[in-house]
């Protein structure tokens, strides 16, 4: 579905509830990211990164591959960085356990950089059996491992990739961290 | 053939292609049979040898792309090879030297004594797949999938190297990032496909 079309969607929702800005905010992230010179996507979808994923997928300009792993989309990013590109990996936070030792053994020791994006499923502890600990852990894995982090939203896209912008420059990988609501589409 | 041969055989045959190194004894054995710029020795990170590669020759589709790996970061990473299928790199030749172990660990036994690899890339939907078991079988199969519209599979059968342990790569791993991006950056624009 083209993002005009998912617009013209959100505004004729069928529930009648207002429209969702999710669209909105998912296509001015994506600028954004263009803008800071991102130029190859990868990852492993999270229902709270789908309006993000259509987005990229959509626009011509840019690609999404789909990894089969989030620890072979670090390695897909690993290689797009070696050949030039600016990578971001799109994940939910139940890849982070997989992608630990990519992080460890490959990104932060090479100085091989990559924007992951993360959805933050179990924050605040509620969510789904199977995410309530990794929601509750994740930020403290993040710190352990040396992954500097913040947390994405609607009012601090241009700090967070600015931070991110600059890490990246020293060839440190760098997360940002997506909760509920900022790129959804309504799972 | 022995691990080692297998090296001596592919080497001679590299010109300025990047190679994308498994951990273990590929690295540490191509290392100390010749070191080349060109060359990335994941030295940690088992598995992901196959989708770094992959990430290279997906962005720069004007040049030739190796993959150098091992059974065991094949067996790891099944799904990497369905991701180069799908992604159909062109310009992406994957070469697996199998012995069926691992061998830097103590060569304790792999799966794939009783699992086709060559099959499994095939089943996978790579255009071109070959395996070898002799030594003389390499250039020409080599040669052969360069020349074909990939991404291509070359398997080579070998035995474990039975030897004292290969020596270590002896970079930094930020010293090979950075050869490797000056190496790769170097080749832009030379090699039209």
């Amino acid at each position: 579905m083209s993002y005009k079309a998912a617009m013209a969607e959100n505004v004729t929702s069928k529930t009648g509830k207002p429209p969702r800005t999710s669209m909105a905010s998912s296509k001015q992230f994506a600028d954004l990211l263009s803008k800071k010179g991102f130029n190859f996507y990868a990852g492993v979808p999270c229902s709270l990164l789908s309006g993000l994923i259509r987005v990229l997928e959509d626009d011509t300009q840019t690609s999404y591959f789909p990894a089969v792993r989030e620890d072979a989309a670090v390695g897909l990013c690993a290689g797009a960085y070696l050949a030039g590109k600016l990578p971001v990996l799109l994940m939910q936070n139940s890849g982070l356990g997989y992608c630990l030792n990519a992080f460890t053994s490959l990104n932060l020791i090479y100085r091989i950089p990559v924007l992951v994006i993360m959805s933050w499923r179990g924050e605040g502890g509620k969510d789904a059996p199977e995410h309530i600990i990794m929601g509750e852990i994740n930020q403290k894995l993040l710190q352990t491992a040396g992954m500097c982090h913040s947390v994405l939203s609607a009012d601090n896209y241009q700090e967070a990739l600015e931070a991110a912008r600059s890490k990246i420059n020293e060839g440190l990988p760098y997360t940002l961290l997506v909760g509920k609501g900022l790129f959804d589409e309504g799972h | 053939m022995k691990g080692t041969e297998a090296f001596k055989k592919i080497i001679p045959l590299l010109t300025d292609e990047p190679v994308i190194h498994a951990n273990g004894f590929i690295c540490r054995e191509s290392f100390n049979q010749k070191d080349r710029e060109g060359n990335f020795y994941m030295i940690g990170s088992m598995g992901l040898a196959s989708s770094i590669g992959l990430g290279v020759a997906m962005c720069r589709p004007d040049q030739k792309t190796i993959i150098l790996d091992g059974d065991g970061n094949v067996l790891m990473s099944m799904g990497t090879l369905a991701m180069i299928a799908a992604a159909a790199p062109k310009n992406l030749l994957h070469i697996v030297l199998d012995n069926e172990v691992y061998e830097s660990t103590g060569r304790q036994r792999s799966l794939s004594k009783s699992i086709a690899l060559d099959q499994v890339a095939q089943g996978a939907g790579y255009p071109h797949v070959k395996k070898v078991t002799k030594k003389e079988e390499i250039k020409p199969a080599f040669e052969e999938l360069m020349g074909k519209s990939g991404p291509s599979f070359l398997l080579i059968k070998v035995e474990p190297a039975f030897e004292k342990s290969t020596g270590r790569v002896t970079h930094t791993p930020e010293e090979i990032t950075a050869r490797f991006m000056k190496a790769l950056a170097a080749t832009d624009g030379h090699n039209p496909l």
